[in-house]
């Protein structure tokens, strides 16, 4: 089945199996490997990235179903020079990755979690980001950087 | 995992969806947000040779003041169930139970209609609203008709829906001053109830749903009805496994579930009671 969906502002036609996984789509036809696969049982978040603005969990939608919307990968955040999202600049600055496999998913599920909340408690951070699981469990810097980030965002 | 290959057909409306599935027969299936559907597919435990997608019929998705009752489009998302202003007001309980399904990333593209047409026990709002006495229309290739939704619910995975059916609306009745509260009992944050209950309380009058205390969610009327009687929350609680048939597995013993029913019931009665 022909889709057509725009990728971080570039708009693509492909032919797609309806079987094709959103996630196995973007990594595969579009080379966009910044989204993992993690548990892919949508319950780890690895694979989070936006559908129409909003945190979404890449192998749990097809490839059809997303025909026609606008999807935002992690590739999509940092600036073609190198600038980083303030998002990313959080996360380094305040030691929210370890190894970082989990790390793209967070920082998608973050940005989702600031665009409906921007001013979160730590509470409702960790209430935002149950859906996304860090197995080197540094969930503390991980909130960290979600606060700082909504601070930094705040003071401008 | 990747699916078991199928063909895929998008309905532009309810009626282009039933006439769909008329088409393609039995081996075909609705998907909405996918959430319930696909995560069976890729598991090969569901294996459809047509998916009908009605995930874009968007003139089903709303939620409405209808007098004595609030009316919810079946594609309404758990985000906006949970958000819902109109519901915070009218229905609190069922808005705050929609914001401890799976996660935020779950909720963004999980409609309530397909956690009810799936009639998973283990989910928590075919037992919220089977607790507070909605009722649901479906739509088929004759008609409309309404079940209530404690007739809905017929075994595992499985409910009154007839296979050219779709779900349309839940229509839940207004709480008035009720007293609520809903419990879910997890080891993980995002996981599905071992044990869950959806409670409410208006002097005498009470329901008290049970999740993933069966094969169908369990409507605690045994409870209900010591409520009605007078007794004591800690009495009433003592029967909130009457009405059930709690099964073991990896998370919980058939005693561990009864234990847990008993207290969460206690808790929510408590919190509910004003």
């Amino acid at each position: 089945m022909q889709i057509s969906v725009t990728v971080n502002g570039t708009t693509h036609t492909d032919d797609v199996e309806p079987r094709t996984l959103l996630v196995h789509y973007v990594r595969e036809n579009l080379g966009l490997t910044g989204t993992n696969v993690g548990c892919d049982t949508s319950s780890c978040g690895a694979c989070t990235l936006h559908l129409n603005g909003e945190a979404v969990k890449s192998c749990t939608i097809l490839a059809v179903q997303a025909d026609g919307q606008d999807i935002a990968t992690i590739e999509s955040l940092a600036a073609a020079d190198g600038t980083l999202h303030p998002m990313q600049q959080a996360f380094m600055e305040n030691h929210g990755l370890q190894c970082g496999y989990c790390t793209p998913g967070m920082v998608m599920a973050s940005i989702g979690l600031l665009n409906e909340n921007p001013n979160p408690t730590e509470e409702e951070v960790r209430y935002g980001l149950e859906g996304n699981l860090c197995r080197c469990t540094g969930y503390h810097n991980i909130v960290k950087s979600v606060l700082a980030a909504a601070a930094t965002a705040g003071s401008k | 995992m990747i699916p078991a290959a199928f063909d895929y057909k998008r309905a532009g409306s309810a009626a282009e969806a039933i006439s769909l599935v008329g088409e393609y027969g039995e081996d075909a299936k609705f998907i909405a947000g996918g959430h319930s559907l696909l995560p069976l597919m890729k598991l090969r435990l569901a294996q459809p040779s047509v998916l009908i997608d009605i995930g874009r019929l968007s003139d089903l998705s709303y939620i409405t003041d209808a007098g004595d009752h609030i009316a919810i489009g079946a594609l309404t998302r758990h985000m906006d169930v949970e958000k819902s202003a109109v519901l915070a007001e009218h229905v609190p309980l069922l808005a705050n139970a929609a914001g401890y399904v799976g996660d935020a990333q779950v909720r963004h593209r999980g409609t309530i209609g397909g956690s009810i047409a799936h009639a998973d026990p283990a989910s928590d709002l075919p037992a919220t609203t089977l607790a507070l006495g909605a009722t649901y229309v479906v739509q088929g290739p004759g008609g409309t008709r309404e079940i209530a939704a404690k007739d809905f619910y017929l075994g595992f995975l499985e409910s009154a829906l007839a296979p050219d059916e779709i779900l349309t609306e839940i229509r839940v009745p207004k709480m008035g001053g009720a007293g609520w509260n809903f419990q879910k009992f997890n080891r993980r944050a995002q996981d599905w109830a071992i044990v869950g209950v959806a409670a409410w309380r208006d002097g005498t009058r009470s329901g008290v749903g049970l999740v993933n205390m069966g094969s169908v969610p369990i409507l605690a009327t045994q409870v209900s009805d010591a409520i009605a009687a007078g007794a004591s929350i800690e009495d009433a609680a003592q029967l909130a496994a009457a009405d059930a048939e709690p099964q073991a597995d990896l998370n919980a013993s058939v005693e561990y579930r009864t234990h847990l029913a008993q207290t969460l019931v206690r808790r929510a009665l408590a919190a509910s009671t004003r």
